[in-house]
């Protein structure tokens, strides 16, 4: 069964179609790639995911639930689990900290148990953090623990980012454009990890980015957008040979 | 996920000898006092601060009683504001309801004004929180609809319509330049406010304002480094991406305005104890100013900043009322200018402005400086 269905939705800003008439579905412990050039919808899909957005018509399932009518913290606690673009961490708070907001959702006690600490409070935040001890493991950020990340360079900001959106445990992980502006190090780091993601945590991710070469070796299914309507669907070698592909890229013969 | 290594105790805590600052569990590294310098150093501070409850005069004590407990209001305010980055200019108003609420609750029932005779403090006490603090979270839908400097304004808008409602309603207020008598600390039938076989009035009240003092700050420490000071801080620095990872806004909005009001009401209902005497006037815009420069002075976001910040505008004052007799131009009548009190507001607006340029981490943000200098110290860098 798709986790996550998407069906013919349709997003417009005033006149704009944003997204006109996307289906894809993602399944089980897939790496799905969005690409297609700036301005295609590719962030326009994600901020639909998660519920910054809602679009005029369409239908959107998660785990067999409609995700539409979700509010973003709702659909969060679903399990859904993105980056963005542009690092949207929390600036002034350290590393632990951003990956602990992560766990936000999976902490059950109140604002009165918080103000007396000793109890539940204690016991929950001693297990959170150990479990987001795994992940500063798993994206080897020790080093930074303590950092606050306004002063850390960007490639580990975007790995912070990650790691926050990993601390939530999520069922499916949307990576928006996780190594744009990284050198060619950054980038493998950043592809290591991805493909560990699906393979060692199992869990399923969709992609965007404009680095072909990491979407063509990493993905296992292509989705190519063109001004909002989709173009492809297939796997790399399949996408790659669309003459459509590569009209949308390339422009076509006049 | 990789599992946590073998090796790592998860719970137990151990202690190597000569290591104070290796930690072997996660209970030490999350502790509120994490390394031995900041548990001596509180230790000795919290002991000194109680101890000048016998070495200082009884004039001084009442000062830093009242520092102790505009201390209180001013870690709500830095909650709210520093902590949720939600700017409020209405805390004089929600101190004005903990300061109504306790002093109705403990007034001798039957007098001029309003009067319930309910004088134990572990009545009126969270009763003056309660009530704030519902005020607060009556106001708090407003932040989720408005951002920065408009929410400031709309918070400005309730300290007019607090004053103005304060000011009319006689009854409870006893009205403009009357007043009425103040919340009456009583605890276990022993009245705080009067000199007992305990100590002085001052004495009692400066120790009651100091526990209580700690209480609330271990408490609003607490809450910062819980899930929900966590929340608060996220929505501060981007609250998109805080909806997104799992935050709903508009509760922890809410929440902030709750439990910022519950301290700001405490305070109100304490402070006044000391002079035993409130006056609708005095939850003017002034007194918001107050405490907004209590936090920028003291420290955004930190609650050892608020109790420096509240400290310091206290001291403050003997400081300028005494000016007339030094500095002969300035006048200590308030029909003459420039007089001690347009002085002290313009101080105020100085600080301020001063800190937010010098050091906008305030007062802990010099002490990190110097803490950080001994640290390194003799290397400079």
């Amino acid at each position: 069964m798709a986790l996550l269905t998407f069906e013919d939705v349709h997003l417009s800003f005033a006149g704009v179609k944003a997204v006109d008439g996307v289906s894809f579905e993602v399944r089980q412990a897939e790496l799905l790639a969005v690409i297609g050039p700036n301005g295609a919808g590719k962030t326009s899909i994600f901020n639909v995911l998660s519920g910054v957005y809602r679009p005029q018509r369409g239908r959107v399932t998660f785990l067999g639930e409609d995700l539409l009518a979700r509010r973003p913290y709702e659909i969060a606690a679903m399990g859904l689990a993105r980056t963005f673009q542009n690092v949207e961490l929390f600036h002034n708070l350290t590393v632990l900290d951003n990956l602990m907001l992560g766990r936000h959702h999976h902490f059950r006690y109140g604002a009165l148990s918080a103000l007396v600490w000793y109890g539940r409070a204690r016991r929950a935040e001693l297990a959170a953090r150990a479990k987001v001890e795994e992940i500063i493991d798993f994206l080897e950020l020790e080093a930074w623990r303590r950092h606050p990340v306004r002063l850390l360079p960007y490639g580990i900001q975007k790995r912070v980012e990650l790691g926050r959106a990993l601390a939530m445990e999520p069922r499916l992980l949307l990576l928006d454009e996780p190594v744009a502006g990284m050198n060619l190090e950054e980038t493998e780091d950043t592809a290591r990890f991805v493909l560990d993601i699906r393979d060692e945590l199992g869990i399923p991710v969709v992609l965007v980015d404009h680095d072909m070469g990491l979407v063509m070796d990493l993905a296992d299914r292509v989705l190519v957008l063109d001004f909002g309507r989709p173009v492809a669907l297939g796997s790399p070698a399949e996408v790659q040979r669309d003459p459509a592909v590569i009209e949308a890229y390339l422009g076509g013969t006049a | 996920m990789t599992r946590a290594a073998p090796h790592i105790p998860a719970g137990r805590s151990r202690r190597v000898r000569g290591r104070p600052l290796l930690y072997t569990s996660y209970t030490q590294d999350m502790a509120l006092l994490d390394t031995p310098a900041k548990k001596t150093g509180t230790a000795v501070l919290v002991l000194l601060a109680f101890a000048l409850a016998v070495l200082l005069q009884d004039r001084s004590l009442e000062v830093l009683a009242g520092a102790y407990a505009l201390a209180i209001g001013a870690i709500g305010l830095n909650l709210v504001t520093g902590y949720a980055g939600q700017v409020s200019l209405g805390h004089a108003f929600f101190v004005a309801i903990g300061a109504y609420t306790a002093a109705a609750l403990s007034g001798p029932p039957g007098g001029d004004t309003l009067g319930y005779g309910l004088a134990e403090l572990w009545i009126w006490l969270p009763a003056a929180g309660l009530a704030a603090a519902a005020a607060g979270v009556l106001v708090a839908p407003l932040a989720t609809r408005l951002r920065g400097l408009y929410l400031a304004v709309v918070t400005l808008g309730l300290v007019f319509l607090g004053e103005h409602v304060f000011k009319e309603w006689d009854e409870l207020t006893g009205g403009p330049g009357v007043g009425r008598e103040a919340a009456v600390p009583q605890l276990l039938g022993v009245r705080l406010d009067q000199d007992g076989p305990l100590g002085t009035k001052e004495q009692l009240l400066y120790t009651l304002m100091l526990t209580l003092l700690i209480v609330f700050a271990v408490a609003a420490r607490n809450l910062a480094r819980s899930r929900v000071g966590r929340a608060f801080a996220a929505i501060r620095d981007r609250d998109i991406a805080a909806a997104v990872i799992g935050v709903p806004l508009t509760r922890y909005k809410v929440l902030a305005f709750g439990i910022s009001s519950f301290y700001a009401g405490c305070a109100g209902g304490l402070l006044y104890t000391i002079s035993g005497y409130v006056e609708p006037g005095s939850f003017n815009l002034l007194l918001s100013v107050q405490f907004i420069a209590m936090v920028l002075i003291g420290g955004v976001a930190t609650v050892s900043g608020s109790i420096a910040g509240a400290l310091f505008i206290s001291l403050l004052q003997p400081v300028t009322r005494s000016l007339p007799a030094l500095v002969p131009f300035i006048s200590a009548d308030t029909t003459k200018t420039p007089n001690v009190f347009q002085v002290e507001t313009v101080l105020y607006g100085l600080l301020i402005v001063l800190f937010l340029i010098f050091e906008p981490r305030g007062l802990y943000g010099l002490w990190i400086r110097v803490r950080n200098y001994w640290k390194a110290w003799p290397f400079s860098y």
